[in-house]
């Protein structure tokens, strides 16, 4: 895009620079999926639009994210799937390795592309009634909810719909994606179990593709640290974003902070249990919550300065059981009265827990 | 080392004359920024630099140091040595005298600083040894003793607060003549302060001046041009 250039009488300031296109233009020129930013920056999406958007655009190419969980809870796969969906559905090359006899089988568990329209209108509806709902309460609401008005909920989502259906979608989990996608892919699965599958990996060609890991049992912690440095660097030089979970109870501690000062992004997931009566007493929309996301690195591209994120941790939730959502988590007021719980369908950005939880 | 560009608390912290520095760092607050300052001031006023980079390739640390204002690329040598990490330390160790050599050829004023980013991912590479690391980095800290060189390098320090591995940590917190030290805030993350610093200057101490203050701390805020350092607020 040309810098605009002065009204015509008024030449003085001519420059012969032009102005940069903006991202959100240059991602129609570049490979499918691929979002530029600033600093050389390009990101794909890891299947779950609000994480983009914490991330600040998404998982950027050429790093390594990793993502913890405690015990062996489940739900790092939903990330994987998500994950992993989003790249059949741009058609990007994908290797998954896991840990599994038959990891093909793990594709049939894909999330299969939520339906726009219904979509749309739920989107639209929502903000409608939330802010109906809110609109009777608002002479009632104490000033520290202010923030639920302000930040992310003020962005039109009609507007930012059509960029996000191309770089991001939603997934609805309950339907698994269509077979048709999955063949028409290049798509390889590894199985760790067998043999020298360190070795299989690292002759592997990686151009514009996605590769997941799952936890590898059969190695030393030394071999596979230095897979995993191997890995960074051949993710490094190509156009690659690399996505390994693994429960990092299995790691002794001292591998698993070397595991995490490898990553470029750190992701922790924490689950929450069915029937907690205390955390069901502290959280509002207790029922909807799988689990807790915290983000303890963002990945930046040739800078020094690190990332830091205004809330780190995060509610997974499953709205309305189809797809995954991330939400702040806002602190109570000191009365502890936990507030109104708005509308369970109510505006996918801003939080509308109340929780006295201190973090 | 020389502190060209200094004039703020770390470069008065770290005073003159250290040969062997050592910065740890965590998870929460990595200490990559305050290697990217010291190469900024190696390589001012004449010096030379070998960077041993294992833990990213050369380009990053190009456009990182481009950005404080010091151009790698004019003061690359050949052979930057990224990427996958030779098999024999004692080949690598060649290679680090060669680079020495060549760079002492007609200028003999200029110091010369090995850093190596990072010693942690040294151990990787030899596999757990933690015997051929130490070796390695001794026949670095015996160069520094003969000639006019200065010895850098990061670890990371929550590696090695289990029982297991502490040996190599204490080790070369014993042999550093100076230690700095990032930590993260125990009141968590915040924009404007990343994390405190502390520095353990032995160096001062040992050279028998004990009136000199030998530890520091302070905080430090990491810019794209560099690091600002500040004692506890005094920011305003």
């Amino acid at each position: 895009m040309a810098a605009a250039a002065a009204g015509g009488g008024q030449t003085v300031g001519r420059s012969s620079f032009s102005r940069a296109a903006a991202p959100h233009v240059a991602s129609s020129s570049t490979a499918a999926g691929v979002k530029l930013g600033p600093n050389g920056a390009a990101f794909v999406s890891s299947g779950i639009p609000d994480l983009d958007r914490i991330l600040g655009g998404g998982f950027l190419i050429g790093s390594v994210v990793m993502i913890m969980e405690d015990s062996d809870g489940p739900h790092h796969l939903l990330l994987l799937r998500s994950f992993m969906a989003q790249g059949v559905v741009h058609k990007q090359p994908l290797l998954f390795a896991g840990p599994m006899k038959e990891p093909r089988l793990f594709l049939g568990t894909l999330p299969a592309v939520a339906s726009s329209k219904e979509d749309g209108r739920q989107r639209g509806m929502g903000a409608g009634t939330s802010s109906d709902g809110r609109a009777s309460d608002e002479a009632l609401r104490i000033a520290w909810q202010y923030k639920k008005y302000f930040g992310e909920e003020k962005t039109s989502h009609a507007e930012l719909r059509d960029n996000k259906q191309e770089f991001s979608n939603d997934f609805d989990l309950r339907k698994p994606l269509e077979r048709h996608l999955l063949n028409a892919q290049n798509i390889e699965c590894v199985s760790t179990q067998e043999g020298d599958t360190l070795g299989v990996l690292q002759d592997q060609k990686m151009v514009e593709m996605r590769m997941l890991d799952g936890l590898l049992y059969n190695h030393s912690d030394w071999d596979m640290v230095s897979f995993i440095r191997s890995l960074k660097a051949m993710v490094r030089t190509s156009n690659a974003v690399a996505v390994i979970t693994f429960p990092n109870t299995v790691l002794s501690s001292s591998f698993c902070k070397r595991w995490q000062h490898l990553a470029d992004t750190l992701l922790s997931i924490k689950a929450i249990p069915d029937e907690d009566k205390e955390l069901a007493k502290l959280l509002t929309g207790y029922q909807d919550m799988v689990g807790f996301l915290h983000v303890h690195k963002v990945a930046q591209t040739n800078s020094q300065v690190p990332v830091i994120l205004e809330a780190s941790t995060f509610s997974l939730k499953l709205r309305k059981r189809r797809s995954l959502v991330l939400e702040r988590l806002n602190q109570a007021p000191v009365d502890g009265s936990g507030g109104p719980s708005v509308a369970a369908s109510g505006s996918c950005s801003s939080s509308s827990q109340a929780s006295q939880l201190d973090f | 080392m020389e502190e060209y560009g200094g004039g703020d608390l770390l470069s008065e912290a770290m005073g003159y004359g250290a040969r062997v520095v050592m910065v740890e760092d965590r998870v929460e607050a990595p200490g990559a920024f305050a290697l990217h300052l010291l190469l900024k001031r190696a390589l001012a006023g004449g010096g030379a630099a070998a960077l041993l980079a294992l833990a990213q390739p050369f380009s990053h640390y190009d456009r990182v140091l481009r950005k404080m204002g010091c151009n790698l690329s004019l003061h690359r040598k050949s052979g930057a040595k990224g990427g996958a990490i030779s098999d024999s330390f004692v080949r690598l160790y060649g290679d680090i005298q060669r680079a020495m050599d060549a760079s002492r050829t007609g200028d003999n004023t200029g110091r010369f600083t090995l850093m190596i980013d990072d010693a942690s991912l040294l151990e990787v590479a030899a596999s757990g040894s933690v015997d051929d690391v130490l070796d390695f980095l001794h026949y670095c800290v015996t160069l520094t003793s003969e000639v006019n060189c200065s010895l850098v390098f990061l670890i990371h320090e929550d590696i090695y607060s289990s029982e297991e591995g502490v040996g190599l940590l204490l080790h070369l917190r014993y042999i550093a003549d100076l230690v700095i030290r990032a930590a993260p805030l125990s009141t968590g993350l915040a924009a404007d302060v990343h994390g405190q610093l502390s520095v353990v200057n032995n160096y001062t101490f040992r050279e028998q001046r004990p009136k000199a203050q030998r530890i520091w701390n302070f905080h430090f805020r990491v810019k794209e041009n560099g690091a600002d350092f500040f004692y506890p607020g005094s920011r305003h």
